[in-house]
């Protein structure tokens, strides 16, 4: 799958950036961007990132390929809209950061130890297991995300909050055993089995190309 | 005219009868302004105020009139009588409305009142009535110097409106700048791709106009005349000249690339693939859309990039401190010409600040990113050549980072340097060093290898002035292809920097001026400010000491030297400023309805109070361009000024003659204020020079105030915008309290 890897990008050459056309969602937009900087001002975390939208555009452009799939920058992405809201060019920027994220953790370039790409994954693996997601067990496995014992530690800091929702028929303790999930599981699989399909071939196109 | 009847109308409208003693002030003009008669009426402007008004003058009994009403810039057209002179006294915006209507103000404001009746009385008596001097006749042919796109579209829409042009041309084609260029920037929607020039087309439309004839190989070796009389020699290259007549003339000269090897950090020159953006025009018309090769080894050329601002917006030594324009926008065209042949070329523009102008620009850079072109915002310091390649050395200023990048092309974007001939107002830089003079001679003359363009035979020198950078003057806010020789325009590139879509409107427009002032000059007429004033100066021998001041200070060149010496006017060179009169110091210069007669008067007409009434005096001398309609703007909002004041409009602060500034301190008037336009290289003055040589005459009066053992403080000169509304009454009141201050003028009679 991560046979994209083997790509070898220049420096500002177009390369890096017709691979992000081709393989990232939104991402023919990328060239479009004027570097204005109104997107970096108007994003909330902007300051907390590596690389706010505009610097990772320009990344893009520049060919800096490592760099922007490694970035934990996208990650950051609370998906506010401000900038999409702002951008004079109208660069659907929110989408094109999560395109970018999902690309990056496609390729294995994601970093390694990013909470919200780790949140993503147990999200999904929940989720694409029986087409619901089952709260208790996506919960708890959170909890546990960083080790055993920081696990612990965060149960029992939770302790309340879980005996409130129980108490309130917010959270159904059974559910820790299989859980309920989606009416046709196999058809579910069936349907994520062909976008994989779609998407991998997408990939080998732009390989060959 | 025989004999000067002169008569007064006063008008009691607009609340000026309630808040004037219009009776007062008609004995005022009878017996002070010795008018013949002084009439009142109850609303001057309407129907029946200007038929009566129009009678007395059909039935000869008035042909100096004094209007006493509102401002003269307000209802001008009720009361433009033809053949009499007109001076108009400003009762409403110039007193009632700038006065509170208080029982306290009540006195003064009649006094206010009762001046402006005496000053128009005195103005009306000393003005003549003007008529053109006939110098000149309809001639209906323009010059155009220079064959490029401005100099075709220029005699195309001369040739279209029917008038004759000639065009002459330097080189041997038709076409200029633009003949070179493989494609041009789109000046059509949607403003996507590189258009075709249109060029063949210009140049076939010319040639086969039988209004428009054209000399190529050729310059103009000598301009002699004034607009509707210009003379001009045309030379061909193999010595032959033929001599004609033009009505006016155009400069199109257009410019020239700025020197790239003036840039030794960008190698050009050092290698072949270093090309300036007239090269890759070149290099693509040679390609005629297929791929670009690059001319060291006749590779494709696979990247490539455009360095902006080569040598432009920059203040080191030998750049240009100005931007030309339109190079982001032939870049990005330019970065096309090799995506649209192959999207592989990586193109890329490097960038400090893009500038896409014009209704298009934006959407043609948008163009640029959708087909791939890079825009890298960094500055270049370096361009290597290194064996097969050329590396480009810049700083990325998004990533804040060097970089190296690797390129088969490398294209710099220089720019404009105009043709705008001889710098007549250079003053040749004094030898410091004091080498020998052959030597200094010599640097003068490399560092000033310039041809002149037009060969005036003008006293003031051979060529249109220039304002900065070397462009033409032109009035860049109100009257941009106005130069400072009346009746010759510039037009294009030598003007100010432009592209082609712009230098077409340009030439539209020098077009229709010269037309303009071919026909105004055959009626004796002025060109703008003054469009239609016929009065124009002339000077009295006899007083004349030929010190040639005003040769030197005629801002538009209008005054030449006749063969005793003497100046010798131009009346249609002339834009009738009154800089010249304002220069003389006999005073011998004056216009038949404006001289330092009608003005001085005026001033000497306004009654000053005895010391001990404690009424100073105030004299403000105001241009009627833009000082003038801000003083009436402030009245117009009702802001309230000191009722010591005395406005004398004058036609331009250059126009002020010393002798009116030292007569009302004799005469006894406290402070004197001048208001003229904003001077300098962003010059606002109407006359361009007017108000700069009004500040350096007024720097020198301090020694006359110390001579009379006046405050300094009592003459001011300011710079005022026709936006100054709130400024103006500001400046009068601050007068005020300056002579409360340092007490009233002891010059008192
Ligand atoms: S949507 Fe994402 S990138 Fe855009 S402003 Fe919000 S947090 Fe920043
Ligand atoms: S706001 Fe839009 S155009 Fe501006 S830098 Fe951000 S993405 Fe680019
Ligand atoms: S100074 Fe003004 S008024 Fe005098 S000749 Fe020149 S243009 Fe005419």
């Amino acid at each position: 799958m991560s046979n994209l890897n083997t790509a070898t990008v220049e420096k500002y050459r177009n390369n890096f950036l017709r691979e992000v056309e081709a393989n990232v969602e939104e991402g023919h937009w990328v060239k479009m961007c004027m570097q204005c900087g109104v997107c970096s001002g108007s994003c909330p975390l902007g300051p907390h990132w590596d690389h706010p939208p505009q610097k990772i555009f320009m990344m893009i452009r520049a060919g800096k390929r490592d760099e922007v799939l490694g970035s934990s920058s996208m990650w950051m992405c609370t998906s506010c809209y401000n900038c999409i809201a702002r951008c004079p060019r109208e660069l659907p920027i929110t989408h094109i950061m999560h395109g970018l994220a999902h690309y990056a953790k496609r390729l294995g370039l994601a970093p390694k130890n990013q909470p919200t790409k780790k949140f993503a994954q147990i999200f999904w693996d929940s989720l694409s297991k029986k087409g619901r997601v089952n709260e208790l067990k996506l919960g708890l496995s959170l909890y546990f995300m960083n080790g055993f014992a920081e696990g612990v530690k965060t149960s029992l800091k939770m302790q309340k909050v879980g005996m409130g929702m129980l108490k309130t028929k917010r959270m159904d303790p059974l559910e820790i055993v299989g859980g309920h999930g989606c009416k046709d599981k196999k058809g579910l699989q069936a349907i994520l089995k062909k976008a994989r399909e779609i998407e991998d071939a997408k990939a080998a196109k732009f390989q060959q190309a | 005219m025989a004999d000067k009847k002169l008569g007064a109308y006063i008008c009691k409208g607009c609340g000026i009868g309630d808040r004037l003693d219009a009776g007062q002030l008609a004995m005022i003009a009878k017996k002070e302004g010795k008018v013949g008669f002084a009439k009142q009426h109850d609303f001057l402007c309407n129907s029946d105020g200007v038929k009566m008004i129009q009678a007395d003058i059909d039935a000869g009994e008035v042909n100096h009139l004094v209007v006493a009403a509102c401002s003269r810039r307000a209802k001008s057209d009720a009361f433009n009588f033809e053949n009499v002179a007109i001076s108009r006294a400003n009762l409403r915006e110039g007193v009632i409305w700038v006065r509170p209507d208080t029982d306290d103000a009540e006195e003064t404001t009649q006094e206010m009142a009762e001046d402006y009746i005496r000053m128009a009385c005195a103005e009306v008596k000393y003005m003549n009535l003007p008529a053109p001097s006939e110098e000149q006749g309809l001639v209906r042919h323009v010059l155009v110097v220079g064959g490029g796109v401005t100099g075709l579209n220029a005699a195309l829409e001369i040739a279209k409106a029917g008038y004759l042009a000639t065009i002459v041309e330097k080189n041997g084609a038709l076409g200029g700048a633009a003949a070179q260029f493989h494609k041009r920037i789109p000046n059509r929607a949607p403003f996507a791709d590189p258009q075709d020039s249109g060029i063949a087309d210009l140049i076939e439309q010319v040639e086969s106009n039988n209004k428009i004839t054209v000399h190529l190989n050729a310059t103009v070796t000598k301009t002699s005349g004034a607009p509707g009389r210009f003379s001009a020699d045309i030379s061909q290259e193999s010595g032959s000249t033929v001599t004609d007549n033009f009505g006016s003339i155009i400069q199109a000269s257009g410019f020239k690339p700025y020197d790239a090897t003036k840039l030794p950090e960008f190698s050009y020159g050092k290698s072949p693939d270093i090309v300036d953006q007239l090269g890759l025009e070149a290099l693509a018309k040679q390609a005629n859309g297929g791929a670009i090769k690059r001319p060291s080894d006749g590779k494709e050329v696979k990247s490539v990039v455009f360095v902006q601002c080569a040598g432009q917006r920059s203040d080191k030594e030998g750049h240009l401190s100005y931007c030309s324009g339109h190079c982001c926008l032939t870049s990005t065209k330019q970065a096309m010409y090799f995506k649209d042949a192959n999207p592989d070329v990586d193109a890329m523009v490097l960038y400090t600040e893009l500038r896409m102008p014009g209704a298009g620009g934006e959407d043609f850079y948008r163009s640029g990113q959708n087909k791939g072109v890079t825009f890298t915002k960094g500055i270049a310091s370096e361009v290597v050549p290194n064996g097969g390649s050329l590396t480009v050395k810049f700083k990325d200023l998004i990533l804040d980072e060097e970089v190296n990048y690797d390129a088969d092309l490398v294209v710099l974007a220089t720019g404009m340097v105009p043709n705008s001939g001889v710098n007549i107002e250079a003053v040749p830089a004094e030898n410091e060093d004091k080498k020998d003079d052959a030597e200094a001679k010599a640097e003068v003359v490399a560092t000033v290898p310039v041809e002149s363009i037009l060969n005036l035979d003008y006293r003031q020198g051979a060529d249109l002035p220039q304002l900065v950078n070397g462009f033409t003057d032109s009035h860049f806010i109100c009257f941009p292809y106005e130069t400072r020789r009346t009746g010759i325009y510039a037009a294009g590139p030598v003007r100010r920097p432009m592209d082609m879509t712009q230098a077409t409107e340009d030439a539209t427009g020098a077009a229709l001026k010269a037309i303009q002032a071919l026909e105004n000059a055959a009626l004796g007429r002025a060109a703008h400010p003054r469009s239609g004033d016929l009065s124009f100066p002339s000077f009295r021998k006899e007083g004349c000491t030929q010190c040639k001041r005003c040769t030197v200070e005629c801002p538009f060149g209008a005054i030449n030297e006749d063969e005793q010496r003497y100046p010798l006017f131009n009346e249609a060179r002339c834009r009738r400023c009154g800089t010249c009169m304002g220069a003389c110091p006999v005073r011998v210069i004056s216009f038949e309805n404006y001289s330092v007669e009608t003005v001085g008067q005026a001033i000497k007409a306004v009654e000053v109070p005895e010391e001990d009434e404690e009424k100073p005096r105030i004299l403000v001398l105001a241009c009627e361009n833009d000082a003038y309609p801000a003083l009436d703007m402030a009245g117009m909002n009702r802001m309230e000024y000191s009722a010591f004041v005395r406005i004398a409009p004058v036609r331009c602060l250059g126009s002020v003659n010393t002798i009116w500034v030292t007569d009302a301190l004799n005469n006894g008037f406290d402070g004197i204020i001048l208001m003229g336009c904003k001077k300098g290289d962003d010059y606002q003055c109407h006359f361009v020079k007017g108000s700069e040589l009004a500040h350096t005459r007024m720097s020198k009066i301090d020694d006359t105030l110390k001579q009379l053992q006046l405050e300094t403080e009592r003459v001011q000169t300011y710079e005022i915008a026709i936006t100054d509304i709130q400024r103006v009454p500001q400046i009068i009141n601050d007068m005020a309290e300056t002579i409360e201050k340092i007490g009233m003028s002891p010059l008192k009679f």
